[in-house]
């Protein structure tokens, strides 16, 4: 186990290196200065900006540089967005709000969604299912910002006498409601269709069979039973999803305005603000490796038959 | 495990009738069969793959699948009727009453549970009263009856860690924690190999002497049956062509089907050069099942009436019934040869 973690870790090392360097290459590829704006400065004074910031110098000489200030915990300043505040600094306060809203998306989307692939699995070929087959699939080919606009329209003084939700995201308990929803029904349908597929496939077993003729009831049959072994599939995707969704949705930040690290990333792209693009990217990239490994030590947990040390995933 | 042995009739099954209804048409899975099972009594289920055998147990059980259903006759389990009770009484009945064991030990039991839990789990369900504790010394006991060593290590093991032959004695562990009336044991030494197969059944065997239970073992292995059973009912599409105690279904087999499965059986006093003569044809397509008997296409003794009409039961012994038109021929004959005979006598006192 210990051995696993250690080999796992030296595998996300790595895997961080050939992420920072490919977005590295990509985003000096991309055409564009963090400089421009709508008054083009002179060449005169893009030229020194560019020595200032060493942006001047061999691209590969550049990412030697950023490497090597990486090493020493230095994720640069923002050239751009925010012009010097250190990037770290802009990630911690914008992760919070991002995270805060994800957390409760993802969470309401894990208890409404499992339950209800289990209830589909249970009463398949029945109209619940067929009910459930259609909201599930509407969700998950729905983009985020339709949601998020039927949501704006319906309760937020589209229809007459209605107006229960503020539009615009101001921190107060009652802003949070629509952007976790938005946020959360994608997930809240994919999940509950991989949980109706993988109980399907687990209610079929023989040892479902067992359960039944030794007289328990059903819903020890579903929940401890059939469930436990149709969740590997589950935690699978949700390992990834939690990392995404945390990390923020950028349409959802956008449509209710939340100053959270979805839409700033977004916008460091945008404005070809490189520290920052680079900081978020090996942020997301960071807690996805951590997310994933979390995910294969938890297998262990649910499936004891899961051997880590011979190969794990 | 001590009991006041009950004797009489603990099951008696009445011209049930289980089918599955299919797009493409009915599946006339058991096509009304009876029996009867006393206390103690161990009967073997015999027929070939999808000769209902395993439906007709689902029955009793209460888990036949969808679309499959019980169309007709009755089951009736220690004087209740058993397809007359709600949901909840047959959540109740199984497990406690009765407990069923299957084919495959490494497919049977829950891979991501420890074998203990599954065990006290089974024994809780049906007694709220026992406290987990208690539980746990009860399902140790239980192992060390199967012949299991080590039980304190192994109620900690999940399923993955145990041979085939020690998953099944887990099963059959399982299967009469709570002490059932009845065990259905549908084909529980056929996924094992040889070696453990006689070992399982010398365990059955045993078990069933220890705690007085009936038996209903199904199989397609006659060797199984001799074995273990004390009657035997052959069942072939759906319906149990012949009934009887199990030396009279060996040496005294009444219907050419029964026949035709121990000449494909190797015996151990068979010579070297005699070959097993395989039962000719396929089994019958249960969608269009044939009109008259349905061993009829299959069988070297068929007759024109074979074809047209099911054969009814003819009681040939004590206790063992065949359903062949040839038994019934030979009834009629000796029916009527009996009076023919007495006339003979009478005709040749008067001559005298």
């Amino acid at each position: 186990m210990g051995k696993y973690v250690i080999k796992r870790v030296l595998m996300a090392v790595l895997t961080l290196f050939i992420v920072i360097c490919l977005t590295f290459f990509l985003m000096n590829a991309v055409p564009g200065s963090p400089w421009l704006s709508e008054r083009n400065p002179s060449q005169a004074t893009i030229d020194a900006l560019n020595a200032k910031y060493g942006l001047d110098k061999p691209v590969i000489v550049q990412l030697g540089l950023y490497l090597q200030d990486l090493l020493h915990g230095d994720f640069r300043e923002s050239l751009r967005m925010q012009r010097d505040r250190p990037v770290l600094d802009i990630i911690t306060t914008m992760f919070p709000i991002s995270a805060s809203i994800g957390a409760i998306a993802i969470g309401w989307a894990i208890l409404v969604g499992v339950p209800l692939g289990c209830l589909a699995a249970y009463k398949r070929g029945t109209w619940v299912d067929s009910l459930l087959r259609v909201i599930c699939t509407l969700g998950i080919s729905m983009p985020g910002f339709v949601v998020a606009t039927i949501l704006l329209h319906t309760l937020t003084g589209g229809i007459e006498g209605v107006n229960l939700l503020p539009a615009l995201f101001d921190g107060t308990p009652k802003s949070y409601i629509m952007p976790c929803l938005a946020l959360g029904f994608y997930p809240m349908c994919y999940l509950s269709r991989q949980t109706r597929t993988a109980m399907l496939d687990s209610i079929n077993q023989e040892y479902i069979k067992t359960a039944r003729a030794k007289g328990l009831k059903n819903g020890k049959i579903i929940f401890k039973h059939a469930l436990r072994n149709a969740m590997i599939p589950v935690l699978t995707y949700l390992g990834p999803q939690i990392a995404f969704t945390l990390c923020g949705g950028f349409v959802v930040e956008t449509v209710f305005s939340i100053p959270g690290l979805g839409r700033y990333f977004i916008q460091s792209i945008q404005n070809r603000d490189y520290p920052l693009i680079m900081g978020t990217t090996i942020f997301l990239a960071a807690f996805i490796i951590v997310m994933n490994l979390i995910v294969d030590l938890l297998y262990k947990l649910v499936d004891p038959r899961i051997n880590l040390s011979k190969g794990g995933n | 495990m001590a009991q006041t042995e009950k004797t009489g009739k603990l099951l008696e099954v009445k011209d049930l009738r289980v089918s599955f209804f299919t797009p493409a048409g009915e599946v006339k899975a058991v096509g009304g069969i009876s029996y009867e099972l006393d206390y103690g009594e161990v009967m073997g289920i015999v027929g070939e793959s999808g000769s209902g055998k395993s439906q007709e147990a689902y029955a009793i059980m209460g888990l036949l699948q969808s679309p499959g259903k019980v169309i007709g006759g009755s089951i009736t389990l220690e004087g209740e009727d058993v397809l007359a009770k709600s949901k909840a009484e047959m959540i109740a009945m199984r497990g406690s009453k009765v407990a069923m064991i299957f084919q495959n030990p490494m497919t049977c039991l829950n891979p991501v549970y420890t074998i203990g839990n599954q065990l006290i789990e089974a024994l809780r369900a049906h007694d709220k009263s026992v406290s987990k504790e208690e539980a746990a010394k009860r399902a140790m006991s239980m192992l060390e009856m199967v012949g299991i060593n080590n039980v304190q290590k192994r109620m900690k093991q999940y399923p993955h860690e145990l041979s085939g032959g020690m998953r099944q004695r887990v099963m059959i562990a399982m299967g009469l924690i709570c002490h059932p009336q009845l065990l259905i044991a549908d084909e529980p030494t056929t996924a094992l190999d040889v070696t453990i197969q006689a070992q399982i059944l010398e365990l059955m065997k045993d078990l069933q002497k220890k705690t007085h239970m009936g038996i209903i073992f199904i199989t397609h292995n006659l060797g199984v049956v001799a074995e273990i059973c004390d009657k035997v009912s052959v069942m072939y599409a759906g319906k149990i062509v012949e009934q009887g105690l199990v030396d009279d279904i060996f040496y005294h087999p009444a219907h050419p089907y029964t026949e035709g499965l121990l000449r494909s059986m190797p015996r151990v006093d068979a010579e070297s050069y005699e070959r097993l003569i395989p039962i000719e044809g396929t089994p019958v397509d249960m969608l269009n099942p044939p009109e008259g008997c349905p061993f009829a296409p299959r069988c070297e003794h068929a007759m024109k009436i074979c074809l047209h009409k099911m054969p009814p039961y003819v009681e040939v012994g004590d206790r063992h019934r065949s359903a062949c038109w040839l038994r019934v021929e030979e009834q009629v004959q000796q029916e009527k040869a009996a009076p023919e005979a007495q006339a003979g006598e009478k005709e040749a006192d008067e001559r005298g």
